[in-house]
């Protein structure tokens, strides 16, 4: 049997990594090698050094959708593991309905990100509407909507992890302590959260990820409005690839750009939250 | 067991992943099949040797989808052409454009702005001097140069105003000749909008700042003060705007967004449609729009429908006419196959010179697309919009140049749009300012680009 796993693999694996070096490895070098380029198609561009970077980092625009993309993601951050953990210590409990309670907080995460924004522009409109407002008027409404509709959207799938996390722990643990004479808090912070460690690195990492890459939502809740104050990296960075005219070198470089900064956090993230994770 | 497990598991990737590789080849196969079996079919059944060939059409224009589409069929059924229609969503040209034609099945029939449209996709333009169809044009003010060559031509003219309901306006105590200027207008709408209740329609529709329709505002309105600018200095295009009209673009702003028919700070929430349901629910007498949205409004009934110059109080008010001209300018695709250049300028000289063609181009009917087209077999038009604007012209009144294809870029639009939006929101002159840089710095900035 291991035999013949060994001898036939290429025919296991090869439709696979064919597909993976088409659809990524392909495209992932060449659209490095286009930002080092003048084009209008992809299929035509002609070399320019590293103007597109110089040009990119000029671009206040772009280093006001970094700043405003941090903010969010630190907020959503917070808010999205903190009540997700917090949910999920609830539904662990023995309550009635807690399978009927975790499908409805997991829904969310099935609904489109574009169908999402829009939805919730109309929530949002449709209250401030009210008091004679609307969401794109301010960039701090939009902030927060799109941090009311992330969280609303991911707190039930970092929720799912938690719960998985929680019920791995053995019970014992925690028994121990109780007749040791800890109390809850004691036990939360000292027993259960550093057995959770290895759920909050993933978790902590999808949400940090997930804050830097968002696009969907933000196109279609405020698209950028008021004056680009609510343009997130991604959607600055296809704002530039297709919004204007000679400005896909530029676009493209802020896209590499974009993936070395999110793979640096994500890395520096994932030591810090790794170290911190115990052997049971 | 494991081992099972894991080989099975393998075996499933496989699988799948095979399974997506035989839906994407599916998907490939059939269309590759089908254009040698579309290029011969014609060939054998019409004899001609011009039937070789497909027309890949990307059409700018959402509302005359349809039109286009049964245009495209009949041209198949009367010559056996593959025509194969693709409209790009309402403010998505470019970037459909810009996927579309990389690819290599790219559209042999494109569309550009202008020159500053032009700048961007010269290098794909045949040259259509000498072609069939620029000998049908009715004058050569309608082909769009670049030196010698005619990369692009004119395939549309229209006229832009302020539609207004007739009968609504006459519940309000005025007609059409109590507005000769814009501080007519300015009096007639405060007067609607002071008398709100008691008349149950406000004086404009909403401006629908959403980015939908936006360009109304940004692109249609913002053509005036760029206009009479280029008549005061006497010159067609400039590298550095002076904004000499904008305080006229302001109270124009002004008198649009706190007399239509919500509160202006809702109107980065309100959409193109809604302000077409306005018009046409009868919630307001002005929409400012052009003839091509003659569809949308037609439910009102040609009677009740007229369209009036936008005064913005400046110039000859007493002669001023309608907005007339086109940002609409065909291109054929240099880099497509020899046969297929051949069926695309096949295709767009039966568009303007057959009977069914013309029909398509001109009839204002259900489902046609009403144009006014700037080739010798134009028709009369049965849009009611185009015979106003007709009228105009015929009563001597001097039109409004479509300045706007001079625009620096997309991006000098958009900011434009969303200062307008924050405005609106807030009417202070910090944010006007914020308008007046858009406008005037961001014109050179984009300029020099």
């Amino acid at each position: 049997m291991e035999k013949c796993i060994k001898r036939y693999f290429p025919v296991f694996l090869g439709p696979t990594f064919l597909a993976f070096l088409i659809g990524f490895i392909a495209p992932f070098l060449m659209g490095i090698y286009l930002s080092f380029c003048d084009f209008r198609t992809v299929t035509d561009a002609k070399f320019n050094g590293v103007q597109n970077y110089v040009r990119a980092f000029q671009d206040g625009d772009f280093a006001h959708a970094f700043w405003f993309t941090a903010l969010f993601t630190v907020t959503t951050l917070i808010l999205i593991n903190v009540i997700a953990f917090a949910v999920a210590l609830v539904l662990t409990r023995e309550i009635r309905g807690t399978n009927l309670f975790r499908t409805v907080f997991f829904m969310p995460n099935l609904i489109g990100g574009i169908v999402l924004g829009y939805v919730w522009q109309l929530i949002f409109n449709g209250i401030l509407s009210r008091y004679d407002l609307a969401l794109k008027i301010s960039a701090k409404y939009g902030f927060w909507g799109l941090v009311i509709l992330i969280c609303w959207q991911q707190i039930g799938y970092m929720m799912i992890i938690y719960i998985a996390g929680l019920q791995s722990i053995p019970g014992d643990l925690s028994e121990a302590a109780e007749i040791d004479g800890a109390n809850g808090w004691q036990r939360l912070w000292n027993v259960t959260i550093p057995n959770m460690m290895p759920s909050i690195t993933i978790c902590t990492f999808l949400t940090l990820t997930n804050g830097f890459k968002l696009f969907d939502q933000n196109l279609s809740l405020t698209a950028g409005e008021p004056m680009k104050q609510t343009e997130m990296l991604a959607l600055n960075i296809f704002n530039t690839f297709y919004g204007r005219v000679g400005y896909q070198g530029v676009g493209q470089a802020k896209a590499v750009v974009f993936f070395i900064l999110v793979v640096a956090l994500g890395l520096v993230q994932l030591n810090m939250t790794r170290s911190k994770e115990v052997q049971q | 067991m494991k081992k099972r497990l894991l080989t099975l598991a393998l075996a499933l990737v496989m699988a799948l992943s095979l399974a997506a590789c035989g839906g994407g080849s599916g998907d490939t196969q059939p269309s590759g099949d089908s254009q040698p079996a579309g290029d011969s079919q014609p060939a054998g059944d019409s004899g001609s040797s011009d039937a070789s060939g497909a027309v890949y059409y990307l059409n700018f224009k959402p509302e005359q989808d349809g039109a286009w589409q049964a245009l495209a069929e009949a041209y198949t059924q009367e010559t056996g052409v593959e025509v194969k229609v693709q409209t790009a969503a309402s403010g998505q040209y470019e970037t459909t454009l810009m996927s579309e034609i990389a690819k290599t099945d790219a559209p042999t029939l494109f569309q550009v702005n202008g020159p500053v449209g032009l700048a961007n996709w010269k290098d794909y333009c045949y040259d259509l001097s000498g072609s069939q169809i620029a000998g049908e044009l009715s004058s050569d003010d309608f082909a769009l140069m670049d030196g010698s060559s005619m990369p692009g031509i004119a395939y549309v003219i229209e006229t832009y105003g302020l539609i207004y309901n007739k009968a609504l306006l006459e519940q309000a105590g005025y007609t059409a000749d109590d507005i000769k200027s814009f501080a007519d207008l300015k009096k007639v709408a405060e007067d609607i909008t002071a008398r709100k209740d008691e008349l149950g329609f406000s004086a404009f529709t909403s401006a629908g700042m959403d980015g939908s329709s936006d360009w109304r505002f940004k692109t249609h309105l913002a053509n005036l003060p760029i206009y009479f600018e280029y008549e005061a200095d006497g010159i067609g295009d400039t590298e550095a705007i002076k904004g000499t009209y904008l305080d006229n673009y302001r109270a124009m702003w002004d008198l649009y967004i706190n007399n239509c028919t919500c509160a202006p700070t809702l109107l980065s929430a309100k959409t193109g449609d809604d302000s077409v349901a306005e018009f046409v629910t009868e919630q307001a007498v002005f929409y400012q729009n052009g003839t091509w949205a003659f569809g949308d409004v037609a439910d009102l009934g040609e009677e009740n429908l007229g369209m009036l110059p936008i005064y913005i109080g400046v110039g000859d008010e007493a002669n001023q006419g309608l907005c007339t001209g086109t940002e609409n300018y065909w291109c054929v695709n240099k880099n497509a196959k020899p046969e297929d250049i051949q069926a695309t300028l096949d295709f767009m000289y039966w568009c303007v010179t057959s009977d069914t063609g013309l029909d398509y181009m001109c009839s204002g009917d259900e489902g046609k697309m009403g144009f006014v087209i700037p080739f010798k077999g134009n028709l009369e038009s049965t849009n009611a919009l185009v015979n106003i604007a007709n009228d105009y012209v015929a009563q001597g009144t001097t039109s409004i140049k479509w300045c706007f294809p001079t625009m620096p870029s997309e991006e000098w639009k958009n900011v434009l749009g969303s200062a307008l939006t924050a405005y609106a929101a807030d009417q202070t002159d910090a944010n006007w300012e914020t308008v007046r840089a858009a406008f005037v710095d961001n014109w050179a900035a984009e300029k020099s680009k």
